[in-house]
């Protein structure tokens, strides 16, 4: 078997044709294949969210992560960008979209896409995987522990609204990934949410995890959990496996 | 999560980072995921000047216990310097 990838920073147009920096990773391999756009959490376009771009390439996928503070700190490092989009409030959401759909158009040109899209992120990753389910027209969501779906958000990041209301709006299935400890979100506030789901009519599925909180995913930090974190694998692994063949 | 609690400020002096010294204007307070810390969130301080890029920055990860630590010992050090020497 052929198994090649290709890991490599790359560019493409984001939001107002802006120019972009993004890493991509994707197998080399002809056969037709779905796109996963990855989306960094707040903390930057950081080494662990390209392992995640490169683990999807592994998995059969083309991946690619837009890095959301190119416009900020254009050729800084993950965590100077981070301070600087953190002291300016972050990104607004309107931009972000248009970032997310200039990634998957990115995707759906490579020579080996079949035209299916998926979106993940992690954390504030998690609640833009969200808003990309009720704004481009993608065929997959997977919302890792995303915080400020639901819920109050703070003055200082008042651009960052909450975004349960626009459950209608959802157009695409959605796998929830969560831990029963997170305190951001709460299972109750995750209960709010699967609520409006189920309410509308949408395609989703959540699994929650005892004994995890928040960032289970992330190997390299105390909030590592093995076993929720080899079961969400799994299971991202069939959902997209599900809506992105083709 | 990754917290949106965050504070900004004007700050003058200097800190020390990796292309030295630099002379700070601005400073970034937030909880949040560290980089490098080994703890789930920490109170964190970025010493900025914005002027001079994003590298130009001194960036400081505590535990929510350090950090409340250090907060308390520098009004502490300040409240105990004669006050002619801190009026500006």
């Amino acid at each position: 078997m052929y198994d090649a990838i290709l890991a490599e920073s790359v560019q493409f147009a984001g939001a107002n044709g802006d120019l972009l920096e993004g890493y991509s990773a994707r197998p080399l391999d002809a056969t037709a294949r779905g796109g996963v756009v990855v989306i960094h959490h707040l903390p930057g376009y950081d080494r662990e969210t390209k392992e995640f771009v490169r683990r999807f390439a592994v998995m059969g996928y083309n991946a690619v992560c837009p890095n959301l503070y190119t416009r900020l700190a254009p050729g800084a490092s993950h965590d100077d960008a981070a301070a600087v989009a953190r002291a300016q409030g972050g990104v607004p959401d309107d931009q972000v979209v248009g970032d997310v759909a200039g990634a998957a158009t990115y995707l759906r040109a490579l020579s080996n896409a079949n035209g299916k899209i998926g979106v993940i992120g992690h954390c504030s990753g998690g609640r833009h995987t969200f808003l990309m389910s009720t704004e481009l027209p993608i065929d997959a969501a997977v919302v890792c522990y995303g915080g400020l779906i639901v819920g109050e958000t703070p003055p200082q990041m008042s651009s960052m609204v909450p975004l349960v209301d626009r459950s209608p709006k959802v157009r695409c299935p959605i796998l929830g990934l969560f831990g029963n400890d997170d305190k951001f979100p709460t299972p109750e506030q995750v209960d709010v949410l699967e609520k409006s789901l189920t309410e509308g009519g949408k395609d989703y599925e959540f699994h929650r995890y005892d004994g995890a909180g928040h960032a289970f995913f992330s190997p390299d930090r105390p909030s590592y959990r093995v076993e929720a974190a080899v079961d969400g694998w799994q299971r991202i692994d069939a959902f997209f496996a599900k809506h992105l063949a083709g | 999560m990754c917290t949106h609690v965050t504070e900004t400020l004007e700050v003058q002096g200097s800190a020390k980072g990796a292309t030295g010294w630099i002379r700070v204007t601005d400073a970034t307070v937030y909880f949040d995921h560290p980089v490098h810390a080994l703890a789930d969130h920490t109170l964190n301080i970025d010493l900025r000047r914005p002027a001079d890029g994003p590298a130009a920055r001194v960036g400081v990860e505590l535990t929510a216990a350090s950090a409340r630590s250090l907060a308390e010992t520098i009004l502490a050090v300040l409240d105990a310097v004669p006050a002619a020497l801190v009026e500006s």
